[in-house]
């Protein structure tokens, strides 16, 4: 039999949610609370219009050499509130004319029950969950696989299957994590920008797993609070979220990339001590599944300097030391042994205008990624977002993304 | 002799003697009586009193934020607070936003301590990240208004010294004015001039002065309702600032007292699922 793919029920599901939205559209124009199933209601979300440019012409012949790429996204967000339960479904999509095979892509970030019971509660669906505390590296965050087409920073997540069952306690709060199915990574197609000199071929991964994308993983996560530090624990079994490329011949006989996902073990720690300005973060792993057992961490601190020059205007200061101990077995980074140096400004203002600044330094290599992100309300409905990212000295291997340094504008519609 | 000049020196001659001895009680009050500052401590043990055991309740909140050329941007947010019995403890208090859209679903928790940095988190929701935030901003503005972190956290008395300055109508009503000077680190304020209603103890009032002991704001807090037969709140609050002649303004919901506040949603592992 064959199994559903969650692409076709993404599919499925935004055409659903679209059809959904039209309904409730129809019927919050009675101005009330809309009452669906004895529940609350309530739709919102975000279209958004975003252009990234890139200065530079690309790197690899066959790709698409516009400089200037427009693309729309779409998130509604529906929910269902009763008196201890909720039913949410957020389902996603983008359209970018410049990557039909990567971008162009739609998901369902969360389509989940949460039942609230006291001091438990469960969440059974497809969620999305973040752990950790660094800014420049998420490290011990496992659950959710990246998706990656949406941005390089690996911060925008696919939604994953999972059910999640939390107590909390005096001593903590224990997290059970069932994970039934995998998602691959999203990467960016042939022709587009930011990937590296041979082209990923996401339609043929190999799985070390005979179940494949079937395989049931699981998860483990203690969170506790003692006076001024915040501690995570965690424990995942199951399919490596990043794969190692390995070079193969594709269909049309050209070199390509086959995403490869092995099964890890990984213990997780992450640390924040909160001592009056100053934020002191901690997050190391110890993973074994890819040749070599190996250690990686990422620590540093993040101080404010608040009501600047006696303002409202907050300066916080960031850095961070980032270690990985893999071997040439393990899907490669470029977080080996390099240092975050970073600066955010928040004006604390009506508008809400904020800028972080930052560059991430290859001690070994000398690869410098600069980065600078500006965000600001324009209105209570608009709000604008700007990126920029280059790359220095990263012309070899994997790595090989030095002309597609680009700035990206957002234009978010709120409803 | 000319008798109307006579009369006009010997006013102004009354007028200065009465000035000085004005300045002089004045002065003395500044220097603040040990007396005064018992009664003013009495009156801020005595709101804390007629406050205490209301349990938990919760509202919804909408901040309207005017600047000075008059344009005005809204907030609309849920606030829950659960009140900790301990007297060496603060309140916890739990705030959702709702508008706008992009900050909609972002929520903030407080644990206030007295004298101590309280323990605060924030969830972002785009990222379902729950962040440990400092709170050494206590002087910062709340979400772009005019009200600071420190004028929205629990009343606890031992936050301030007291002194009683005045008796004085205040409106219709009779007043304490009392002199509060903030303990806790990092205020953005040299001190605080309380009025507080003789009848029920209620703040309604309050002048603000900067760091350079400049009048900085005024919060005039109306529409008060009573609830549960004990329990004051305003449902209105109207923060101007006389320095850049911004407003916010702060309307109220009617409160639920001791119904359906979950205890184990003040907890920071619960943030990332309260939406």
């Amino acid at each position: 039999m064959k199994r559903i793919s969650i692409k076709a029920v993404s599919r499925v599901c935004v055409r659903w949610g679209i059809g959904l939205a039209a309904l409730y559209a129809g019927a919050a124009m009675a101005q009330e609370p809309v009452v669906l199933f004895g529940a609350e209601a309530e739709l919102s979300g975000s279209a958004s219009t975003e252009l990234r440019l890139f200065p530079e012409s690309p790197q690899f012949a066959d790709q698409d050499d516009r400089r200037i790429e427009p693309s729309l996204a779409f998130e509604p967000e529906f929910r269902l509130y009763w008196e201890r339960e909720r039913l949410t479904f957020i389902p996603f999509f983008r359209y970018d004319p410049a990557d039909h095979d990567g971008r162009t892509h739609g998901d369902i970030r969360e389509l989940s029950l949460y039942v609230e019971r006291g001091d438990w509660d469960v969440t059974a669906g497809l969620g999305k969950v973040f752990w950790g505390v660094a800014e420049s590296r998420h490290l011990v965050d496992i659950i959710n696989q990246a998706d990656l087409v949406e941005n390089s920073d690996e911060e925008d997540k696919l939604g994953q299957p999972m059910v999640n069952v939390n107590l909390l306690r005096d001593w903590g709060t224990l997290g059970v994590f069932i994970l039934p199915g995998f998602r691959e990574r999203t990467f960016p197609g042939d022709e587009a920008r930011l990937r590296g000199p041979l082209p990923v071929d996401t339609d043929r991964p190999i799985y070390e797993s005979s179940a494949e994308d079937g395989h049931v993983d699981a998860a483990l996560r203690y969170k506790h609070v003692i006076g001024d530090v915040d501690l995570g624990l965690s424990y995942f079994h199951g399919t490596s979220r990043e794969p190692e490329l390995v070079p193969s011949v594709g269909s049309d006989g050209r070199t390509v990339l086959r995403p490869r996902y092995e099964i890890i073990d990984q213990l997780g720690l992450d640390v924040q001590a909160t001592m009056d300005a100053w934020l002191w973060k901690l997050e190391a792993i110890h993973r074994s599944g890819h040749g070599d057992p190996f250690a990686a961490a990422v620590g540093g601190f993040e101080y404010t300097l608040f009501g600047l020059t006696g303002g409202a205007a907050d300066l916080g200061l960031l850095a961070e030391y980032h270690y990985d101990g893999r071997g040439r077995d393990a899907p490669a980074t470029i977080f080996d042994n390099d240092v975050f140096l970073g600066a955010r400004l928040a004006l604390n203002d009506e508008d809400a205008t904020e800028f972080l600044a930052g560059v991430i330094v290859d001690q070994r290599e000398g690869e410098v990624l600069a980065l600078l992100e500006a965000e600001r309300r324009i209105t209570e409905r608009w709000f604008a977002e700007l990126e920029a990212r280059f790359f220095f000295n990263a012309d070899r291997g994997i790595s090989a993304v030095e002309d597609d340094g680009h700035i990206l504008l957002r234009l978010s519609r709120y409803f | 002799m000319d008798t109307s000049r006579y009369w006009s020196g010997l006013a102004l001659a009354l007028l200065i003697t009465g000035a000085a001895v004005g300045l002089a009680i004045l002065s003395n009050k500044a220097h603040a009586g040990e007396a005064e500052d018992r009664k003013g401590l009495e009156i801020a043990q005595e709101i804390d009193r007629r406050d205490l055991g209301f349990g938990d309740s919760k509202t919804e909140m909408e901040m309207v934020l005017t600047n000075r050329t008059g344009e005005s941007s809204t907030r609309k947010l849920r606030l829950e607070t659960l009140e900790v019995p301990d007297p060496d403890m603060g309140d916890k208090s739990l705030t959702v936003f709702a508008h706008p859209g992009d900050i909609k679903g972002t929520a903030f928790l407080s644990f206030t301590k007295i004298l101590e940095p309280d323990d605060q988190w924030l969830y972002l929701p785009a990222l379902k990240r729950v962040k440990r935030i400092s709170s050494a901003n206590k002087s910062g503005p709340f979400v772009g208004s005019e009200f600071a972190y420190e004028d929205l956290t629990s009343f606890e008395v031992a936050k301030y010294t007291y002194t009683w300055l005045r008796d004085e109508a205040c409106g219709e009503l009779d007043c304490f004015v009392v002199e509060r000077v903030p303990q806790y680190e990092r205020s953005g304020y040299s001190k605080q001039i309380a009025w507080v209603d003789k009848g029920e103890y209620r703040i309604v009032k309050v002048d603000f002065y900067d760091r350079k002991d400049t009048l900085l704001k005024t919060l005039e807090s109306t529409e008060w309702q009573q609830y549960l037969d004990q329990y004051w709140r305003p449902h209105r609050m109207h923060m101007v600032n006389h320095q850049t002649g911004k407003e916010t303004v702060l309307t109220f919901e009617p409160y639920q007292f001791r119904e359906g506040v979950n205890e184990a949603n003040f907890n920071q592992s619960r943030l990332a699922r309260l939406r």
